[in-house]
């Protein structure tokens, strides 16, 4: 048994079908999968939905998550904001050739722990070897099909005047521990991923309340950034309550630091919800009582206004715009 | 329930405290208060709070000359960006410095994607480590920063000299923040009553350097931190020295700066870095104002080992940078702004900053 991925692990031969044998199937194995067919059959039915990403973070470990079930929980969550069901993962492998094996099953096993916990499958996968150099360590692809119930499914461009915003908790954990752990960063106050499959939140919710108007997973360029488009889709004003959104301290603490802003830092474990006012308080009840939703907060209200326009209410009573993010934040100098 | 109150400087953001600061204000003030924030984060927590909005209207800012990036000059652009073009040569910098553009519209960003070996640090200390690492290579941090960064990175040169790291240098663009306001002053250009200095500043230098402000130039100034009840802190002092028409250099952030600044900081610089004049993007030369290393350490001189010296470049065309480190423009006046120039397509510095004030009123301003 080799070590490490050679090229070999490629080439479609019988070094691919081992390593396909003794990591992927063993550790994702199910029914479909493990049928090792040319395609997965698929028990789905009525309406789907489909969500594909692809993930490429370093450090690959993290405090709190890994890329492994960074990859599983970004389009298990990707496919929840529709309101659907996630049933079904595809995930596509590209390796660097000389990434130890051992590595790659540790992913491998917490994409498998990610997958049962979210109660999806994995059923089907391909893998791919490129020479050193070519990508850093490990891509990975995953594709979601999820089952739609009845009704309009939640979509960005149903946010209405009248509507409150919510957030199941804290922001921009995911991204600044990412960050801080890439850097080699001690912050006084330690911060961790908050990497998460979110369907079952998002089933207590939409329980609770029926009509849910938009679901959104802020990831890359956050809460501000996700809430823009929001506003921009649905052609309305929303405003934000500063003093009612999250933050953990480590968040505001290393953000202070490093002169970010969390609103703009990514989130793999948070959703906005918004809902018609009259069902807010059911709705962050059913949040509440998830073990997701803990902290989750009612952060602002879909208001009438010039379309497009986010205004947060600062926390010492001024007001600013939020924007979207503009490239990658940078931190500062001094 | 954790909340944003459990940590330590929120209590700096409270808003009945800010609330009771502004009505201070509003109270003493007798007239116009046309105040220049000197530093750059100053400008960003006023448009990221939504300070501007608790403010009476007679209470006016104008962004000053304390962002480092913004006042890097074009030559030192250019020659960071050259020197990221010399094979075999790693460039350490600060984030900041990725995106802004030279004339030709190069950035150590773009450089970097075209293969130049470009790496973000988060503190000067990480080139001893990455000249160790690649004994085969030439490691260039890049200097540019206020005496606020200048001692961490005088210490890295004295470092580096100690232990004999012979591959690693430094692009000193070092510069000094009371030299540029005397320049400013001089010049009688600057139409401001009073100036809100930089506390991060003031932890290394104190508040003798400031001395001349009101001597000179009879105009109050004060020492501020950068959370929102910390700025009100200092305009209200600011107010109050008009009021009372007695103009001195107030230290309003003594929970961090002590009046007579960070010896052990002060004889870093002291030992490593000689003053002389500098180039200012939009301010033009200023004598004594920047920090060069001592001929002890010219060995360690970017400039001179890469033959840097003699590098030129003007601004972007159409770019107002200047006019706005003096307070001249409104960002939101320049032609640029929002559709030429954008904080990820930036034609100049006060865009591409995280403190610049272009940026600020971009993400910020209402």
């Amino acid at each position: 048994m080799h070590t490490h991925i050679l090229l070999d692990h490629g080439s479609g031969g019988l070094a691919s079908q081992r390593l396909i044998k003794d990591v992927f199937v063993r550790h994702l194995g199910n029914a479909v999968l493990s049928s090792l067919n040319d395609a997965a059959c698929l028990d789905l039915s009525g309406r789907v939905a489909m969500s594909t990403d692809t993930f490429t973070v370093t450090p690959l470990f993290f405090p709190g998550g890994d890329i492994g079930s960074l990859a599983v929980h970004g389009t298990v969550n990707d496919v929840a904001m529709c309101g659907a069901v996630p049933r079904y993962l595809s995930c596509g492998f590209i390796l660097e050739e000389g990434l130890s094996l051992e590595l790659l099953e540790r992913i491998v096993a917490s994409m498998a722990r990610a997958a049962e916990s979210a109660g999806v499958q994995i059923a089907t996968g391909d893998t791919k070897v490129v020479p050193r150099g070519a990508v850093d360590q490990v891509f990975i692809n995953t594709t979601g099909l999820g089952e739609l119930g009845e009704g309009t499914p939640p979509q960005g461009n149903r946010a209405a005047p009248g509507d409150a915003v919510l957030v199941n908790g804290s922001m921009g954990d995911h991204g600044l521990t990412v960050l801080a752990h890439r850097e080699g960063l001690n912050f006084r106050t330690p911060v961790e991923s908050d990497s998460a499959a979110l369907n079952g939140l998002v089933s207590d919710v939409m329980q609770a309340v029926g009509d849910v108007h938009v679901l959104r997973d802020p990831t890359r360029g956050g809460l501000a950034t996700t809430i823009k488009e929001i506003a921009e889709q649905s052609g309305v004003c929303i405003e934000l309550e500063e003093s009612r959104i999250p933050f953990s301290p480590g968040v505001e603490e290393g953000c202070s630091f490093l002169g970010l802003d969390p609103l703009f830092l990514a989130n793999e474990g948070k959703m906005i919800c918004i809902v018609p006012q009259d069902m807010a308080e059911k709705a962050l009840q059913a949040m509440r009582s998830h073990a997701l939703g803990k902290r989750a907060e009612i952060v602002g209200r879909v208001i009438q206004g010039q379309a497009g326009r986010v205004v947060l209410n600062t926390a010492i009573g001024g007001q600013r715009l939020v924007h979207m993010l503009e490239g990658e934040q940078l931190p500062r100098i001094c | 329930m954790e909340t944003r109150g459990d940590t330590r400087m929120q209590g700096y953001a409270d808003p009945g405290l800010c609330r009771e600061l502004a009505d201070r204000i509003r109270a003493a003030l007798t007239g116009r208060l046309r105040f220049m924030e000197v530093c750059g984060t100053h400008t960003v927590s006023i448009y990221r709070s939504g300070l501007r909005s608790l403010l009476p209207p007679e209470v006016e800012h104008v962004s000053g000359p304390g962002c480092p990036v913004c006042v890097t000059h074009a030559r030192e652009i250019a020659a960071c960006i050259a020197l990221a073009r010399i094979p075999g040569v790693i460039v350490l910098t600060f984030g900041d410095m990725m995106r802004i553009p030279d004339s030709r519209g190069m950035s150590l960003q773009q450089a970097k994607a075209r293969g130049a070996d470009v790496r973000i640090c988060y503190s000067p200390a990480e080139a001893l480590q990455l000249a160790r690492a690649n004994p085969d290579q030439e490691v260039v941090f890049l200097g540019v920063g206020f005496e606020t960064t200048a001692p961490a990175v005088a210490a890295v040169v004295k470092q580096a000299g100690q232990n004999g790291l012979d591959n690693l240098s430094l692009l000193s663009c070092h510069k000094r923040i009371p030299p540029a306001l005397g320049h400013l002053l001089a010049g009688r250009d600057l139409d401001v009553d009073a100036l809100l200095l930089p506390g991060h500043v003031s932890t290394v230098i104190g508040l003798g350097p400031y001395s001349f402000l009101g001597r000179e130039f009879g105009i109050p100034s004060a020492v501020s931190g950068f959370e929102p009840a910390d700025i009100l802190m200092g305009l209200y002092s600011l107010v109050r020295q008009q009021e009372k028409q007695k103009p001195e250099v107030i230290n309003a952030y003594p929970r961090a700066v002590k009046d007579q600044g960070n010896r052990a900081a002060q004889a870093v610089l002291e030992e490593v870095f000689d003053s002389g004049p500098a180039q200012w993007r939009g301010l033009g030369r200023i004598e004594d104002s920047g920090l060069y290393l001592a001929p002890e350490y010219s060995g360690l001189d970017a400039w001179k080992r890469f033959g840097l010296e003699d590098i030129e470049d003007r601004e972007p065309p159409g770019c107002r940078c200047g006019e706005v480190l003096k307070g001249k423009l409104h960002p939101r006046q320049c032609p640029l702004f929002g559709a030429g120039c954008t904080p990820s397509r930036p034609a100049g510095p006060c865009m591409v900053s995280t403190e610049g004030s272009c940026a600020a009123v971009f993400k910020y301003g209402m």
